[in-house]
């Protein structure tokens, strides 16, 4: 049976630095996996790999069944695959509700004349759009800030759009990374069970990048461990927590516990 | 929100609009006429160039190059045959060219569609690069535009330009194209599109991971904003009724830029204020130029001084007041009659 | 095509080609330290020359000492344009400040208008720049030679300063990160402001030199050359010193000799340089020698 997605040997080489070396994962359907590691170990560059925003010196990615190595990030994002950023990328100075009306326009049927002159499908369209976007900022509890700039949001605020916005796009795989930094426990037990919810809510299968130890370990059904851009460690969280190599490579870093 | 109210407000102000021209048509002096077509044009310039640099965030130089495509094209389908012979003195014009011969509105359309196949071939390789050699490149094409202008004799009849075109542009075409881009860039930026490109402005990477195909709207801001200069390339031509390469420099593309940074990059409101200022600003400022009396002084005309100004209004916005009037907000008819409320 | 024409063209050429050399690096440095297109470059360089033209005119001071005072108020006017225009300016987005550097531009092309005028003053050539050497059927300036030298001595010079000072290894370090440079103490401003200076005066002379072989002076002459040293810039590789050397020598060379070969196409000259440079951003971003193409 062919896997829901699977990343085989992705190599990332530049200017004579090795950022991932022969990064393998498989993915099934409903997975939740977390992939951690100190800094700089390659998990971004995963990502990017993974979304078509890096081209892979070595290796290949697969997604439902097609290789989708080298596309471009919006015709990956367009085949049901949604990420999240490390940095927050959101569109400061729109307004918060435009901000995941966005993600519904590649989807959309009408043509810019259609736009221009109001015809009844674009309208229907765009208030189709418009009550999508409503729907998942509720589910977000953003709905009241609806019409404010993006950038005028608090930092958990702004974490909890960028969900919404990528959910907004249908994907069938979503990429989080790091949606607990910057979080208090409170805002972390509360964004653990909000990813599981939206997970089972839309079907989903989630790969998520963070250093909180309290959301891998409590989430997550499987983990893979790099360091230095290699694969380390992989298992349930039971057998990342004990194993030694995983603990050498963390090393005074992060809490465990 | 009055989506109903501002309706009949703006379809109010369009009426009151041409019923004033109707009025200027009889009453106003030459002068004010041919200030007036000024203000119409560079508006549809400022509004146009506006939509690729400010809601697309696209830097890009090109207007001169688009303007001058549009003027050549329109004048050189209006002119008639014997025209075209007398002014073709050193190379006859190519065949078909030198037969055609249009109505002004035919010439209109053509200026734009032209330059807006134009923008789309350069867009391949313009897109291809952004920020600083976005605008690079765009002005060098600028540059090939006005060279090739000046040396294809056979075509565009070199140094000499076109002169003596019949002046067809008059407030009604001049306002009536402004209006009607006014209309169509407006509801395309308040639309999905007008969103995708400011996505792509705010945070390219962003846009594309959300499945917007950035290449495929920034072509289609650079082409609008092509078809648009064209039109107004073509309008430009028969109102000045004489062109010529030097007319098109990047002075022109620069004087765009001012109005589009002082009115606000991203602001169609702020632009089109904007352009209304520079071009009556410039009048008067022209004054300056001129010598002229304080009670008992006279005081020695600079020419020239305007464009300094000009240069110093341009750095100082950019130190002080980075956003411009408008920021990259509308002035829309609630903050109008709020303000005004206010004030009472 | 005679040989001996194509010696002279090519003569020309490395003429040209030094002009562009010089007004390249200074685009080169100032956009590997501050990713800033430096538009006012071109006009930096006209403005070099009109103040040579004063100082002879109003001061009659002899060549020998206008020159350099030229240059050297060159260098000042370049570091007032990067403190007055473009420190402010330093936090905001890019954009604003290539914006900003168009306004610079067009104040000094316009200041210049309306302090000297418009028409082209004719600079007065000093007799010892006339001689001219006959060879065969040849005739040439012998000033045509001493531009290559000199230009190639002044490199050297500048290359000394940011390869084996250590203001220069500050120059660099800053192009390569600004903020650690600055966090380990090092005044960042002066370091801008001195590449700025220099890049300055190295215009000023190509301008100079320039302006002696071809003597005639307009507000306007600095566009085009500063235009098309910026592609040089690019050529060899932004970013690049040496780089853009050689991109302004390739292009000199190159402009002349195409016309040389093809004189049909002499009024489309300008364009080529452009067309070079599109051809370069499509084929080959980083240049000859450059490194990779920054955001």
């Amino acid at each position: 049976m062919v896997a829901f997605f699977s990343a085989e040997h992705l190599t990332m080489r530049f200017d004579g630095l090795t950022a991932l070396d022969d990064f393998s994962l498989e993915l099934k359907e409903g997975d939740l996996v977390g992939l951690i590691g100190p800094n700089g170990a390659g998990k971004t560059t995963a990502f990017n790999l993974i979304t078509g925003n890096l081209h892979p010196t070595l290796g290949s990615v697969f997604f439902q069944g097609k290789e989708i190595t080298g596309l471009k990030p919006n015709r990956i994002a367009r085949r049901g695959i949604a990420r999240t950023f490390q940095n927050i990328r959101l569109f400061q100075d729109l307004p918060v509700i435009e901000n995941v009306m966005i993600s519904y326009h590649g989807r959309l049927r009408s043509s810019f004349l259609d736009a221009v002159l109001r015809t009844p499908l674009y309208n229907r369209e765009e208030r189709g759009m418009r009550e999508g976007a409503f729907s998942l900022l509720e589910k977000v509890r953003l709905s009241e800030a609806a019409n404010d700039k993006a950038g005028s949001l608090s930092y958990g605020q702004q974490r909890r759009l960028e969900i919404a916005r990528a959910l907004a796009t249908n994907p069938r795989l979503l990429l989080l990374d790091e949606p607990a930094a910057g979080m208090n426990p409170q805002e972390t037990r509360e964004l653990m069970d909000f990813i599981l919810r939206v997970k089972g809510d839309f079907g989903l299968t989630v790969l998520l990048i963070e250093h909180d130890m309290r959301v891998v370990m409590g989430i997550c059904q499987r983990i893979k461990v790099l360091d230095y851009g290699a694969a380390i460690a992989e298992g349930t969280p039971q057998e990342i927590q004990n194993d030694p190599k995983v603990i050498t490579a963390y090393l005074g870093e992060a809490d465990l516990a | 929100m009055h989506p109903r109210r501002d309706r009949i407000l703006t379809g109010f102000s369009i009426i009151a609009l041409f019923a004033f021209l109707y009025w200027a048509r009889g009453n106003a002096s030459e002068y004010q006429v041919r200030l007036m077509n000024n203000c119409a044009i560079f508006v549809t310039l400022a509004i146009s160039y506006n939509l690729i640099n400010g809601i697309c965030g696209q830097f890009s130089l090109e207007p001169n190059a688009f303007v001058a495509i549009g003027a050549y094209t329109s004048a050189l389908l209006t002119m008639s045959p014997a025209e075209k012979q007398l002014s073709f003195i050193i190379e006859p014009l190519i065949w078909p060219l030198s037969v055609i011969s249009v109505p002004f509105w035919i010439s209109l359309l053509a200026a734009g569609w032209v330059t807006a196949f134009l923008a789309f071939l350069m867009g391949f390789p313009v897109f291809r690069v952004r920020g600083d050699y976005l605008a690079i490149v765009t002005l060098g094409f600028g540059e090939v535009v006005r060279v090739v202008a000046n040396n294809l004799q056979s075509v565009t009849n070199g140094p000499l330009g076109l002169k003596g075109l019949a002046p067809y542009t008059n407030l009604w075409w001049s306002f009536g194209f402004m209006v009607f881009s006014l209309f169509f860039i407006w509801r395309l930026t308040h639309s999905s599109f007008g969103r995708a490109m400011k996505a792509i402005r705010e945070d390219e990477v962003a846009a594309e991971a959300m499945g917007i195909r950035s290449f495929r709207y920034k072509m289609m801001a650079f082409t609008i904003s092509g078809f648009f200069e064209g039109v107004a390339g073509g309008l430009l031509a028969h109102l000045i009724t004489t062109i010529s390469p030097t007319l098109f420099t990047f002075f022109l593309t620069f004087n765009l830029l001012i109005i589009v940074v002082v009115g606000g990059l991203g602001s169609i409101t702020g632009s089109v204020i904007s352009s209304v200022l520079f071009v009556i600003g410039g009048e008067v400022l022209r004054a300056v130029e001129e010598p002229f009396s304080i009670g008992s002084f006279r005081v020695p005309g600079v020419p020239g001084m305007r464009m300094v100004v000009f240069s110093l209004i341009l750095i100082a916005v950019m130190i002080f007041a980075r956003k411009g009037i408008m920021g990259r907000g509308e002035l829309s008819w609630e903050r109008l009659l709020h303000f005004l409320r206010a004030w009472r | 095509m005679t040989f001996s024409t194509f010696l002279q063209q090519l003569i020309n050429g490395i003429s040209l080609g030094s002009l562009y050399s010089l007004v390249a690096i200074g685009y080169t440095m100032v956009y590997g330290i501050l990713r800033l297109i430096n538009f006012a470059h071109g006009d930096v360089l006209m403005m070099g020359c009109y103040f040579a033209f004063y100082a002879f005119l109003i001061f009659s001071l002899p060549w020998w000492v206008s020159f350099p005072i030229a240059v050297l108020m060159t260098a000042l006017l370049g570091i007032a344009i990067d403190r007055g225009a473009y420190l402010p300016v330093r936090k905001a987005p890019r954009i604003s400040a290539l914006i900003t550097a168009i306004g610079v531009s067009f104040l000094l092309e316009n200041l210049a208008l309306v302090i000297f005028g418009g028409r082209p003053k004719a600079f007065q050539r000093p007799p010892v720049f006339g001689h001219a050497i006959e060879w065969g059927d040849l005739r040439f300036l012998t000033l045509s030679l001493w531009i290559p030298i000199i230009t190639f001595f002044l490199i050297l010079l500048l290359l000394f300063v940011v390869y084996r000072t250590r203001a220069g290894m500050a120059m660099r370090a800053i192009a390569r990160d600004m903020e650690t440079v600055r966090l380990m103490g090092v005044d960042v401003n002066r370091i801008t402001s001195m590449t700025f200076s220099l890049g300055s005066a190295l215009a000023a002379a190509g301008g100079l030199m320039w302006t002696l072989k071809y003597p005639q002076i307009d507000p306007y002459m600095g566009i085009v050359p500063g235009l098309k040293a910026f592609v040089a810039a690019v050529l060899g590789g932004i970013g690049n010193v040496v780089g853009a050397a050689v991109g302004g020598l390739l292009l000199g060379v190159l402009e002349i000799m195409i016309i040389a070969l093809l004189p049909s196409l002499g009024g489309y000259k300008d364009a080529f340089a452009f067309l070079i440079l599109i051809g370069i951003l499509l084929f080959r971003p980083v240049g000859i020698m450059g490194e990779k193409l920054p955001e």
